[in-house]
């Protein structure tokens, strides 16, 4: 349904098992967290918390305010430390070979790191730079205009709704291709159009084998491989 | 790699350029201090001529920390320097980009305007130039070591009087080679001794200063 880099997804076979084969008990699993402890100040958030994820899989983080879910995406991220337990991916502590991990992984946060008095497009051409890969302005727009900001491209994003901000973060994700996607509730701010195409982009993301962990307040059903992991029952 | 760091750098110019009038500012401030002395303290060329090289030299260093204190400021507020610190790129060449940008926003415009005011408190051709010397070598010198203190407090909402309290004491060497050479140069006696010691000071600022504002902001955004 939607493309990211048009050439490159003509290249590949569409294969209505290739979603099921990468979601099988076979494949390694390629991130693992290991009796994760987490406090904020004196208070204890969880511990003892132990996970593995596919590829193909996605990860709902669920929780009452204040269990934790934002602390553990930041592990996840590697922004914060956990006083206890690793966080391992492809079988590696991630503050070990933060590089590698690093340009395997998207995190999209509370902060939208969407600089105001940038235009989207100035925006999509620093998260490139950051990550290392060329400036390719046909795609960039094109991204841009399959999420929805066709006509917005190059007017500051201080002038942009909440909602369109989000679009532009959602947009990084698409320019700026990494395995997982590590984002803290990504339905807020959108209208319906935009549940839909993170939606969207989310199965999309699932059937390249991609991973993903996001928290979020409301059900969104996504299809694929969903584990889902109440932070409030531990 | 070095993509990385010249497409930070250009972003950061690019949006000193948009907010103008806060670029002002902190010059605006060295200025001030500046033209305000021969008001407070007296007219008199003898005396302006004595104390030109402490009162420049110490406006630019409270304009420089005054100017430094948003370095990572709005990048923290909107997420821009989680992404940064996500970057695969190395954190230290990304912050010394931001800190380069920094410098030639706040630092070179300090530069320019310093030749005027010493002939304004009526200093020498010679000290003149030994002013210029020292204010190259000790402005970025300035912004490398104030960024590691701005770093450390960038997560705090009241950073400033603890930023002052850390870089400070790091700037008084500065300080003291700078208007030692200064007054040497104007006494016409040779000031090699003092710029190179400044020199060497910014060398070690420029290598290790980046690796120590990297480390100082995983901990603040932790």
């Amino acid at each position: 349904m939607f493309s990211v880099m048009g050439a490159k997804h003509a290249r590949e076979e569409p294969n209505p098992f290739r979603a099921f084969l990468l979601s099988s008990s076979n494949s390694p699993p390629i991130l693992a967290i290991v009796d994760l402890e987490c406090y904020r100040g004196d208070n204890l958030l969880f511990t003892g918390l132990a996970f593995q994820l596919r590829e193909g899989q996605l990860m709902q983080i669920e929780g009452a305010n204040g269990s934790g879910k934002t602390s553990l995406l930041r592990i996840l991220a590697g922004l914060s430390r956990s006083s206890e337990g690793e966080v391992r991916w492809r079988g590696l502590d991630i503050l070990r070979q933060r590089a590698v991990y690093f340009s395997e992984m998207a995190y999209l946060g509370h902060a939208l790191g969407v600089k105001a008095d940038l235009s989207p497009i100035e925006n999509l051409k620093i998260a490139l730079a950051l990550a290392g890969l060329p400036f390719d302005e046909d795609a960039v727009y094109r991204v841009l205009e399959r999420t929805g900001l066709q006509g917005r491209e190059e007017i500051p994003a201080r002038s942009l709704s909440a909602g369109q901000k989000q679009r532009v973060a959602l947009a990084r994700l698409l320019v700026c291709p990494a395995k997982l996607w590590i984002m803290d509730e990504p339905f807020t701010a959108l209208d319906v159009d935009g549940v839909a195409l993170v939606r969207g982009l989310l199965e999309n993301h699932l059937e390249k084998g991609g991973m993903a962990v996001l928290t979020s307040h409301q059900a969104v059903e996504v299809r694929g491989d969903v584990v889902r992991l109440n932070l409030s029952d531990r | 790699m070095f993509q990385a760091f010249y497409a930070l750098l250009k972003r950061d110019l690019l949006l000193a350029f948009r907010h103008r009038g806060e670029l002002a500012n902190p010059l605006l401030f060295f200025l001030m201090i500046v033209t305000l002395y021969p008001l407070g303290v007296s007219p008199e060329t003898e005396m302006l001529r004595k104390i030109a090289p402490g009162v420049i030299w110490i406006a630019a260093l409270l304009a420089a920390l005054f100017s430094l204190e948003n370095l990572f400021r709005s990048d923290f507020e909107d997420g821009a320097l989680e992404q940064m610190l996500l970057s695969a790129q190395p954190l230290s060449l990304l912050a010394l980009a931001k800190v380069l940008a920094h410098w030639l926003v706040s630092g070179v415009p300090m530069l320019l305007l310093a030749p005027v005011l010493g002939l304004l408190l009526s200093m020498p051709e010679k000290a003149i130039l030994a002013l210029e010397l020292t204010l190259g070598l000790g402005t970025p010198l300035l912004s490398l070591v104030g960024a590691i203190g701005v770093a450390l407090t960038v997560g705090l909402r009241r950073g400033g009087v603890l930023l002052t309290l850390l870089v400070m004491p790091l700037y008084i060497p500065v300080l003291i080679f700078a208007t030692n050479a200064v007054t040497a140069a104007a006494a016409g006696m040779p000031i090699a001794g003092q710029i190179y010691f400044l020199a060497s000071l910014l060398m070690l600022a420029l290598t290790l200063a980046p690796v120590a504002i990297a480390a100082a902001l995983r901990i603040s955004v932790s």
